[in-house]
């Protein structure tokens, strides 16, 4: 069976399952449609939040930025777990016994106010959206990668398949499809890595192999991967990189809008009580982490393949890095998963110096100049796409056909995931929060599903169409999306949990502080809108206000929020009593169950 | 009445420190030992590289787990105690 035919078969049969279980559980009322009826089981919760939480971009980029970065990329790996602990202490459980459908829903009546919701609708929205894009987009490459479609057909698929499940099943199906899309994608990202790390330390299991000794040189994996990218001009791998204050920014910047996203956050209003949010999130860690105390091994494991294909007399022990960086493998003599990459375009060679090998190395390194000339190199020669270290892993290993066939399953079924539930996020607040409770307050329960699948509908098109035509910005969509989560509606919620005194007035001017902040900074460095060259200063560290990198700025635009909420409440009157009250009774567990049937 | 808002109010208290002691213990692994105090872990050798290194691409994982479990098994606790659970 040719590969092309074994790929269809893995990604049509996992459709197969999707849709199934999609029919199995429609949803039949709002309830359902927006929380699932509310009874899931903490376990199956924290999968369907794994899957949810795990996009494109965990499952196929983040391993690639790891190996590139290194240490400095540990941010990512501690950045997009560690907001889970923000949310099972800070947010989950008491959302969880307010018991409403969304996080709109909570600000809005929390703080008594209609522009509260509403704004808290437009963050919302703003942040989903810029995310969604990357997933619709990452889908396609996905589909055009396996299944040998041009990747604007690859989209189309996609939305069909999510329109199916999502339209009809809502909360209830999304959360049974996406329990089965995690064991998809976890099984696809654990098997090539099991393998590689077998044949690099003879241990089993990944997270222990990359601190174990490689096989063939008998010196720790680790400290064979920093000797030969160092022989080569690159970063040490595990060495501190000095920039500790935006390292730290980002990392918390990324925990924050984690505990923010509201397509996260809404996964815990599906669990009966508030006991099970609390339990609920330390499951969807667990699963999370299995696949993220991978990726790390992946990363170094990949990078340390790369660099031995490319400069083969590295890979045993090694006296003198030198003499063998002197002799990188001729280019005729390239294995073949370089030449199918190539096809691809994802790894281009141009033999700058005309010897017929492929030289791989740092020429942006000045330290490293006196070493390339001595040398005769004139220039890298083999440009490597980072997204490849996944994707290319079977191949590198030598793995069986299937293996491949399951990690296109796998990268499609990240993707596909947490597009459906930022659209169930997006849609939902339309549906709830803009219809039924600002607009037509007296729209019937059928009304008020077919509003939730309409705009479901909409929001799939939307999706699709940006995903078609990404604007400029799509690579920023990420630092926005989070950057606005972390600045505007984490502060609220938690204001509204901590604080009984925290007004509507402090909550709105709040939000709005740190909407503008943030965008302001982004759009100083990243141009207006994005549009390229509208910036007014380049985006350099030199010119970053304090040396805070833009991509680092959410915490510093809830600090704004923060500062301004608390300035504005203390200025005006407190809350009436039944909100303060409210508040208090948010603070308990008991009752949840009543509360629910809202 | 009276009693049952001193018992709310000592109940929210206890949940208060739990999730103070918690978050130092968040903190100190993620943003004290893989990055500010690094330099400090240098001399603790872990498979090739030091404990910070460990700390920052595995340990903090691990331990955002083990935090997230003794919080929620430790709420149940008071839950309980306080009267408070479901």
């Amino acid at each position: 069976m040719s590969q092309f035919a074994i790929n269809l078969l893995f990604v049509g049969a996992s459709f197969a399952l999707y849709i199934g279980i999609a029919v199995w559980a429609r949803a039949g009322s709002t309830k359902e449609f927006y929380v699932a009826g509310g009874g899931v089981h903490p376990i199956t919760n924290g999968m369907a939040t794994a899957a949810d939480w795990m996009s494109a971009a965990s499952f196929i980029s983040m391993a690639g930025l790891i190996a590139a970065g290194g240490y400095g990329a540990s941010t990512f790996l501690m950045g997009w777990t560690g907001g889970y602990v923000i949310l099972a202490m800070l947010l989950a459980p008491y959302l969880r016994k307010f018991g409403k459908f969304t996080v709109p829903d909570f600000i809005g009546d929390r703080f008594y106010s209609r522009t509260a919701r509403v704004i808290a609708v437009v963050c919302l929205i703003v942040a989903s959206v810029t995310y969604v894009i990357g997933q619709m987009t990452g889908a396609g490459v996905a589909f055009s990668r396996f299944l040998e479609v041009p990747s604007s057909v690859g989209i189309w698929i996609a939305a069909a398949i999510v329109f199916l499940y999502a339209v009809f099943g809502g909360m209830k199906g999304i959360t049974y499809t996406q329990v089965a899309q995690y064991v998809v994608l976890i099984i696809a990202y654990t098997i090539p890595a099991v393998f590689i790390a077998l044949q690099l330390t003879g241990n089993p299991i990944p997270m222990f192999g990359m601190f174990s000794t490689h096989t063939e040189s008998g010196i720790p994996l680790l400290q064979k991967l920093d000797d030969v990218v160092r022989a080569l001009g690159f970063q040490s791998y595990t060495g501190d990189n000095g920039g500790k204050m935006n390292m730290f920014l980002l990392t918390l910047s990324l925990m924050i809008g984690t505990a923010g996203l509201p397509h996260v956050i809404i996964r815990f209003f599906t669990v009966p009580k508030v006991a099970d949010a609390r339990w609920s999130a330390g499951w969807a860690l667990v699963f999370i982490a299995l696949l993220y105390l991978t990726a790390p091994a992946v990363a170094s494991m990949a990078r340390l393949n790369l660099m031995t294909t490319i400069y083969p007399e590295m890979t045993g022990q090694v006296d003198d890095y030198e003499a063998a960086a002197a002799n990188p493998i001729r280019y005729e003599d390239r294995p073949d998963w370089i030449r199918s990459w190539e096809d691809t375009g994802l790894i281009t060679f141009t033999d700058h110096n005309n010897d017929g090998r492929i030289q791989f190395y740092n020429d942006t390194n000045p330290d490293f100049a006196g070493t390339e000339a001595e040398r005769g190199w004139a220039g890298n020669e083999l440009v490597v796409n980072n997204d490849i270290m996944v994707l290319a892993n079977p191949e590198i290993a030598n793995l069986p056909p299937w293996v491949i066939g399951l990690i296109a399953a796998g990268g499609i079924a990240a993707a596909l995931s947490t597009a459906a539930g930022l659209l169930l996020a997006i849609s939902s607040a339309i549906s709830h929060d803009l219809i039924k409770k600002t607009i037509n307050p007296n729209i019937t329960e059928k009304g008020e599903m077919r509003a939730a699948r309409i705009s479901m509908a909409g929001a799939i098109l939307l999706a699709t169409y940006l995903g078609l035509n990404p604007p400029g910005f799509a690579a920023q969509t990420v630092a926005l999306a989070f950057g606005i989560a972390a600045a505007t509606l984490f502060p609220v919620l938690m204001m509204g949990i901590f604080s009984t005194r925290m007004n509507s007035a402090g909550a709105i001017s709040g939000m709005l502080a740190g909407l503008v902040t943030t965008l302001l900074y982004l759009f100083t460095y990243l141009g207006w809108f994005f549009i390229p060259g509208t910036n007014m200063l380049a985006n350099t560290p030199e010119n970053w206000l304090f040396g805070i990198s833009p991509l680092g700025f959410g915490p510093i635009g809830a600090l704004a929020n923060f500062a301004v909420a608390f300035a504005v409440s203390r200025a005006t009157a407190p809350p009436p009593v039944e909100i303060q009250e409210l508040v208090e009774s948010v603070r308990y567990p008991k009752g949840a169950g009543m509360a629910v049937s809202h | 009445m009276a009693d049952d808002k001193t018992n709310a109010a000592a109940y929210w208290k206890a949940n208060l420190r739990l999730i103070i002691g918690c978050m130092i213990v968040w903190a100190f692994v993620s943003y004290g030992c893989a990055i500010l105090l690094r330099p400090l872990l240098s001399g603790i050798p872990v498979g090739g590289t030091d404990l910070g290194f460990w700390f920052a691409q595995q340990g903090s994982i691990l331990t955002f787990i083990g935090l997230i479990f003794f919080y929620a098994w430790r709420m149940n606790r008071i839950d309980r105690q306080f009267g408070l659970g479901e």
